[in-house]
């Protein structure tokens, strides 16, 4: 196997025996010279090549964790030490292809070759030299845009639920995301992780057809592969992200799908390692591990590019205070929230607004990036939504016909900015301006006074002249 | 140099050998790159440390060197105006040695060598010092002036003093000590960051006034003293950040620390951007000149985020010391408390509740006790302050977790961030049903006098504001409740079924929310609310409540009420740029509107 690690044969100071194997950890014996997270190679009597890291040394054992099938490994097997941590060579031949989750091509083409290596661990972004992201991403999509406003180099999660379409909704804003007036090179980094087949054929035809297969690196780690290297396939496609980003000048956007995979990797480690298990047998450590990976989007100091990442994540049983969803949420920037409700009633793209967020939303929008009623709107359409959506529940209980007029109204609003507003065609690119308009618009149905949070200047420029409402 | 080696490796935890009389608390040196890390804990022929930097790469038998001295924090002029990470080391300067990202084993003073300071000695030679006695002062920034303390730990007479320019380590005084011995004294000192620094025999003193936040559900509703300590608890997206840098950019303060434990790296950039351009109200002064930050972001090493929150907890003592009101935010308590649970897994120790050792609420309760109001050591006698507000991360949202209940039982204000107003876009999102503060009653009259002494007018208007606030503030408090219940009422029976007193409940539940709870931490006017401003604003909206029960009492319907255009103008008036004077305005133009349904409606009523 042609592997693009640094040591690509079993020649030098080999070991030799497996004390132990705990599903994938093995316990090695103490060897001289072992570091802490140090990458080996296994070879096993049946000619197949493991990498392994290594997560404990002592005086009395050594334990690593080894990366692809278990199945095969016995006492007897090869173990070769290789000095350094699990490192990739980073290049923009990278761009165009496909790789395993291990970071082997899988497209028919050599390994990259490039002589500069980065730990795939990366290393922290020192606070002092962010710069604080505020340049619009127009996705084209209404409830993003208008509500929900991306920013460059934010981390802004999708959380969904088996059976909706996020991976149409991460390929539309895959298509048409562009940042207003500029023309820059940017790039796409796709990494699956525990992805089914037909997913990732969807993603790599999506790339494909919008042309963007050129500026693509792919990385997949499929349902059927080794669970395990899961915990790797982030970092790489990151560390390759950080290099066209902050080396390369590039303005990366990272697709990470779906996280819920990468963490029961994560909790199938940290059960084998007996561990003491937190909330739902996660380990304890899984807010900080999920850090370093979300804490790697951002724009530095000094260089360029950017690097954007819309992490995909199902939640279990839909239910949003499950641990992955939830320490997701306080790591990144905000969350598109996915409802089976609205995907029930045909609405596309199924957002939810209401608890779905965009924490640099403010610094992005405005007067010179999108436009002076955009927060203004944006606040109006939450704060009536919410009323209706409140009134829709209250009619489910008292019926329609026991609401106050005011009530009614607010649930005639409510319907009508879910389809008028939200829902959009998969092929639709609508531009800021049409996005607030229609928000006005749909808004229009509403007397001026029900409007406290705008003020009496914005309606004047915009409420009293928007266009009644399409029908719908 | 007592040297050591490793004899295991587990993620941040290094176990040694080789050192017998290293102690709990001492700082070591890791490897031949010699990672700084802390001794936490010694067993009979070994020990266990805690890095403060990835281990990749760490091996048996590499070396651990001992320094005997325990975890400091540098005290002294510098800290404002800077950042800093988990361990004190500024981030500007491993910016300039290392690049945009942080590479290991780079050491860098807590204070710049290189800058001098102009030291005014306020004592001359041969008097007899104290501990906390101050001997002199140095403009740190423009806003503040840092008195320079005679360490805590030391007295004597003071042999020599010296006027005019100095690095931090150059002698500004020369100490004759008790024993004779004779010691130099500089502008800056170390502490050991986990022991709190001491105060005046006696000297904690009950908390008094109130730090005024500019915030109006805190303010008006659950205050919270200076001095005291707060808890502010809140799923994601319930908005923890915002409500804290609200805190530190308004609070009535003069020193406001800020540590981002285990948090988002573009918050810390959003306060490093942000505050060198906002003003402080009071000074006109950027408000970075008042400002430390600590920074230990959720991807920086997890074994620093308790030394992030003691490092923070020390500078603030420490200006404190000076006499100074000091305020500290630390976002979020949960991810230190996190660490220690890894930590404590890591070390094989039997967990109790949710993982959590059984030390925790301990932990939290030295922290909590670290703020207070007090007697500071030394002369001329002074009084500071720490505040500390405490931000937690409950999983789930569920506040029934084990940091949150036990951060409950050792602070005074509760302040419960809701998801439900998070979602409707109604911040600050706290909670008026959960949310308490102990020292209310005993802090609110002084909120009025700090009103009147900054707007007279608001006596003038309001001659018995002193008398009548706290009742109006009960009021506002008894209609929110009420209110709650007949909106549980009306859930099942639908609002149009319900009498109009009760309507008038819900219609007057909804001006409090939006026109005095609810407020734009964006907007330029409404971001900060002046105390006379947010005591108008309940005033008016109590008023109207009132005079509408009246009129109601008589049969005027509550939808003639509702539709007046002084309601719509009660929910916004908070944003005009007249503020105080348009709150006054509002609550005359209210009375003629009233008065004309009255008129209407033949009732015979007068609105003083």
């Amino acid at each position: 196997m042609g592997l693009p690690i640094k040591m690509t044969d079993l020649s030098g100071k080999v070991y030799r025996g497996i004390r132990e194997i705990k599903g994938s950890l093995v316990v090695l014996d103490p060897i001289p010279g072992v570091k802490f997270d140090e990458i080996i190679r296994i070879r096993a009597p049946d000619g197949v090549d493991r990498l392994g890291r290594v997560i404990e040394v002592s005086r009395e054992f050594v334990v690593a964790q080894v990366f692809g099938e278990e199945a095969g490994l016995q006492h007897d097997a090869i173990i070769k030490f290789t000095g350094s941590t699990f490192e990739i060579p980073v290049s923009d031949e990278a761009l165009g292809r496909v790789f395993n989750g291990r970071f082997e091509p899988i497209d028919g083409l050599p390994p990259v070759s490039s002589r500069d290596y980065r730990d795939i661990n990366g290393s922290p972004i020192n606070p002092s030299a962010r710069i604080y992201p505020n340049d619009f991403i127009q996705t084209g999509i209404s409830a993003i845009d208008g509500l929900l406003s991306l920013v460059r180099g934010q981390k802004l999660p999708i959380f969904s639920e088996s059976g909706l379409p996020h991976n149409r909704v991460a390929a539309q804003i895959a298509r048409q995301a562009t940042i207003l007036g500029k023309e820059e090179q940017f790039a796409i980094v796709f990494a699956a992780m525990g992805l089914k087949h037909d997913e990732a054929a969807f993603f790599i035809n999506q790339f494909r057809e919008s042309g963007a297969i050129d500026r693509s690196v792919v990385i997949l780690n499929l349902a059927d592969d080794p669970a395990i290297e899961r915990l790797l396939t982030p970092r790489i496609a990151l560390t390759i992200a950080e290099y066209l980003a902050f080396d390369l000048d590039y303005h990366v956007l990272a697709i990470l799908t779906d996280m819920t995979n990468y963490c029961e990797a994560l909790r199938e480690i940290s059960a084998a390692r007996e561990e003491v298990p937190g909330r739902g047998g996660y380990p304890g450590y899984m807010y900080s591990d999920l850090a370093t990976i979300y804490e790697r989007a951002g724009i530095v100091k000094g260089r360029k590019g950017s690097l954007t990442q819309m992490p995909i994540l199902t939640m279990p049983g839909g239910d949003k205070r499950h641990p992955i969803p939830d320490l997701t949420g306080y790591i990144t920037e905000g969350q598109i929230i996915l409802s089976k409700e609205l995907h029930s009633r045909g609405i596309y793209p199924p957002i939810n607004v209401l608890p779905s967020l965009s924490r640099l939303m403010r610094s992005g929008i405005g007067p010179g990036k999108t436009r002076d009623d955009h927060k203004e709107l944006s606040d109006q359409l939450y704060d009536a939504y919410s009323r209706g959506v409140k009134a829709r529940d209250l009619a489910r209980i008292v019926g329609e016909t026991g609401l106050s007029d005011r009530e009614r109204l607010f649930l005639k609003f409510a319907d009508l900015f879910e389809k008028r507003f939200v829902n959009q065609g998969e092929y639709e690119n609508r531009s800021i301006e049409e996005t607030l308009d229609i928000g006005w618009e749909v808004l229009s149905i509403l007397p001026p006074e029900e409007l406290t949070r705008v003020r009496e200047s914005t309606l004047e420029k915009y409420y009293y002249k928007a266009k009644p409402p399409v029908e719908v | 140099m007592r040297v050591g080696e490793i004899v295991r490796v587990s993620g941040t935890v290094v176990f040694g050998a080789g050192i017998p009389d290293i102690e709990v608390g001492e700082v070591v040196e890791v490897g031949e790159e010699k990672l700084v890390g802390e001794i936490i804990r010694v067993f009979e022929d070994s020990f266990a440390a805690q890095v403060y930097e990835p281990t990749s790469g760490l091996k048996i038998g590499d070396p651990i060197f001992g320094t005997g001295k325990k975890l400091v924090a540098e005290l002294g002029p510098g800290l404002l105006s800077n950042i800093f990470d988990g361990i004190g080391r500024p981030l500007e300067e491993l910016l300039r040695l290392s690049g945009p990202f942080i590479s290991r084993g780079i050491k860098a003073y807590t204070l710049p060598r290189d800058k001098k300071w102009e030291f005014r000695p306020v004592l001359k030679a041969g008097v007899e010092v104290g501990p906390g006695d101050i001997l002199g002062t140095v403009q740190e920034t423009p806003y503040l002036e840092h008195k320079i303390l005679v360490p805590p730990t030391k007295s004597g007479v003071l042999k020599e003093i010296y006027e005019g320019e100095f690095k931090v380590d150059e002698p500004i005084a020369l100490l004759e000590t008790p024993d004779g011995r004779e010691e130099k004294l500089y502008m800056y000192h170390d502490w050991p960051v986990k022991v709190a620094r001491p105060v005046a025999r006696d000297g904690r003193l009950p908390p008094s006034t109130p730090l005024v936040t500019g915030q109006r559900v805190i303010d008006v509703l659950f205050p919270v003293a200076k001095g005291g300590a707060a808890c502010i608890p809140g799923g994601f997206g319930t908005g923890k950040t915002v409500t804290l840098h609200q805190l530190a950019k308004w609070s009535d303060t003069d020193v406001v620390v800020y540590v981002g434990c285990g948090e988002r790296g573009n918050e810390m950039s959003e306060v490093l951007t942000e505050f060198p351009e906002l003003k402080d109200p009071r000074s006109g002064r950027p408000l970075m000149e008042r400002t430390v930050l600590i920074a230990n972001t959720s991807n920086m090493p997890v074994s620093a985020r308790e030394a992030s929150v003691y490092i923070g907890i020390t500078i603030a003592e420490y200006y404190r010391d000076m006499g100074y009101d000091v305020s500290l935010m630390a976002d979020s308590t949960s991810r230190w408390a996190e660490a220690i649970r890894e930590i404590s897994g890591r070390l094989g120790e039997m967990p109790v509740e949710r993982g959590f050792p059984a030390y925790l609420p301990d932990k939290i309760a030295e922290f909590y006790e670290r703020a207070g109001r007090v007697k500071v050591l030394g002369r001329p006698e002074r009084i500071g302050s720490v505040t500390v507000v405490g931000a937690v991360s409950p999983p789930g949202g569920d506040f029934n977790e084990p940091v949150t209940t036990h951060t409950l039982r050792f602070t005074g204000v509760f302040w419960a961030l809701d998801a439900d107003l998070a979602y409707s876009r109604h911040f600050p999102s706290i909670n008026w049903l959960k949310s308490y503060s102990l020292y209310a009653d005993s802090i609110i009259g002084d909120y009025v006098r700090i009103a009147m002494e900054r707007n007279p007018r608001l006596k003038e208007v309001w001659p018995n504001v002193e008398a009548e606030y706290p009742a109006y503030r009960v009021e506002a408090m008894n209609i929110l409740t009420n209110a709650s219940e007949v909106e549980s009422i009306a859930k099942i029976i639908g609002e149009k079924a319900l009498p109009d007193d009760q309507r008038l409940l819900l219609l007057t539940n909804e001006l409090i929310k939006e026109g005095l709870l609810r407020q734009n931490a964006f907007d330029p006017v409404d971001s900060y609310s002046e105390p006379d401003k947010s005591i108008m604003i309940l005033k008016a909206i109590i008023d109207f409540h009132r005079m509408a029960e009246r009129l109601i009492r008589d049969n005027v319907p509550l939808d003639r009420i509702a539709e007046l255009p002084v309601v719509s103008r009660l929910k916004r008036v908070k944003l005009d740029e007249r503020r105080f004077d348009a709150v006054v305005e509002l609550i005359g133009q209210m009375k003629e509107e009233l008065s004309k349904v009255a008129g209407e409606y033949r009732v015979t009523v007068t609105f003083e």
